[in-house]
């Protein structure tokens, strides 16, 4: 505990470090998912393709590739572009396949009836089939933002600072603290970004919550009508 | 380009492949330690997994079990288990095999629950007993979900065997580590690349295994994919058993 008091900088400049290298990756494997997403969803020859290069760019391990990025973009292997570098393509990897999911997933008829109305395809995807793959790809972005605020402290054993240099820097001066520091922190960040998401989707997809209390005093009301 | 040139090079120089550092001993000893791990693993998971699918209590237990062990970074649990038992295969073998516990147990309860309850009434109905259920309908038909926990957790334990190589001895992470430390990085690229091949390698004998063990009858029946209605995403997409960190 001592430790722990005593370095209180050194732990808030790594988790902003930890930060910088976590945050983007998020966003941008987002940004990249969506349109690569729709493609997949589209036609059947991009989907094949779309979906087995992310199934098999996720089965890569985190700690080779970091190895092998700098070889073909030309980043040093210790900057934080590397390891942004890197953690985007796991995120779009997971990303995708639950955008052509989370699209597929939005009713036929529902679909069917934004045609109907006069609906063009572009506003068709924007105002229909996006809002209502909202939670899939909401619980896919939350699955994405902790894994890549776990995979971001492998970096440390190349050198890039974040809260995982706190496990190679305790590991070889031998203190215990600053391990267990590192890892509590690591997995409060995973869960205030969760929590970061959660919050964002309550805010941009308001009809879910409507739709949960719907189900709720559905079952209370089947629930009350089973026990008359 | 010339940098993956020197990695080839490097895997193909014969000096590598001699000796208990050489490429072929690594690449046992990585391999050795995910299947032990693996079926550690499979040993606690399985069981509980069965368990709880079959009677269908604790799975919010083991939801949030698993959830929470998953948040864990590998690397924490790695160094932290390390400090505790010394350096050596250990650790690595007390982190990695519980790391991979929760892609099985996850493959093992949703495999059952993904049964139509129709078909264990009936098997119930024409007087099965419940470990006949278990054994002849809800095993056979949760094997699918199971093996892809279980290449879940394959992949999983086979990447992060390569980052235990930090605190212990063996396997191909060493000629990373090895190449860092030397400034060599031939070596390391050309480890990174062995590495991902060896994932690969594994990843593509689990797709053809997941293809293998769906039952026939349950092959036979399965309705056509209808692209035009809308689709819910499969049961293999449940994050909990697909999402890995590596």
């Amino acid at each position: 505990m001592t430790w722990i008091w005593s370095n209180l900088d050194l732990l808030w400049d790594r988790t902003l470090d930890h930060l910088v290298l976590s945050v983007p990756p998020i966003l941008l494997s987002f940004l990249f998912a969506v349109p690569l997403g729709w493609l997949a969803n589209r036609y059947r020859l991009s989907r094949g393709v779309i979906l087995t290069a992310s199934g098999l760019l996720y089965a890569i391990p985190s700690l080779p590739l970091f190895f092998v990025i700098p070889a073909v973009v030309g980043t040093s292997l210790r900057s934080p572009l590397n390891l942004i570098i890197a953690l985007t393509l796991y995120g779009v990897a997971l990303m995708v396949r639950v955008v052509a999911d989370g699209l597929a997933s939005v009713d036929k008829d529902v679909r069917q009836s934004a045609v109907a109305v006069g609906y063009s395809g572009w506003s068709i995807f924007w105002q229909v089939e996006l809002p209502m793959a909202g939670p899939v790809l909401l619980a896919g972005l939350r699955v994405v933002a902790v894994s890549t605020v776990s995979l971001a402290t492998v970096g440390a054993v190349i050198g890039a600072q974040s809260l995982g240099s706190l496990f190679t820097d305790g590991f070889q001066r031998g203190i215990q603290a600053e391990i267990i520091a590192g890892i509590v922190l690591t997995v409060a960040l995973a869960l205030l970004l969760d929590g970061a998401l959660v919050l964002l989707g309550r805010i941009l997809l308001p009809w879910t919550l409507l739709a949960a209390a719907g189900r709720r005093a559905l079952r209370v009301a089947r629930a009350a009508e089973v026990s008359a | 380009m010339n940098l993956f040139v020197d990695a080839l090079n490097w895997i193909l120089d014969p000096a590598n492949y001699v000796g208990p550092g050489g490429i072929p001993v690594r690449l046992i000893e990585h391999l050795g330690f995910t299947l032990v791990a693996v079926s550690l693993a499979a040993l606690i998971a399985v069981p509980i997994g069965f368990l709880i699918g079959h009677t269908g209590r604790g799975r919010g237990l083991a939801v949030a079990v698993s959830g929470g062990l998953r948040a864990i970074p590998t690397l924490g649990l790695l160094t932290l288990v390390a400090l505790w038992v010394g350096i050596g295969l250990g650790a690595p073998y007390v982190a990695l095999t519980i790391l991979a516990i929760p892609p099985i147990l996850a493959g093992a309860y949703s495999g059952f629950e993904v049964i139509d309850r129709a078909v264990i009434d009936s098997a119930r109905s024409v007087g099965m007993s419940e470990a006949q259920i278990v054994r002849t309908v809800e095993v056979p038909l949760g094997l699918p979900l199971l093996i892809a926990g279980i290449r879940s957790a394959t992949l999983q334990v086979v990447a992060t065997a390569t980052l235990a190589a930090y605190v212990a001895d063996f396997g191909l992470g060493r000629f990373l580590f090895a190449g860092l430390k030397t400034r060599d990085y031939a070596e390391m690229l050309g480890g990174s690349l062995l590495v991902i091949l060896l994932a690969l390698t594994l990843e593509g004998i689990f797709t053809v295994v997941q293809r293998l063990v769906v039952p026939r009858g349950v092959a036979a029946g399965r309705p056509p994919v209808d692209r035009s209605r809308s689709a819910r995403p499969g049961p293999g997409m449940d994050p909990a058993i697909t999402k890995g960190t590596h």
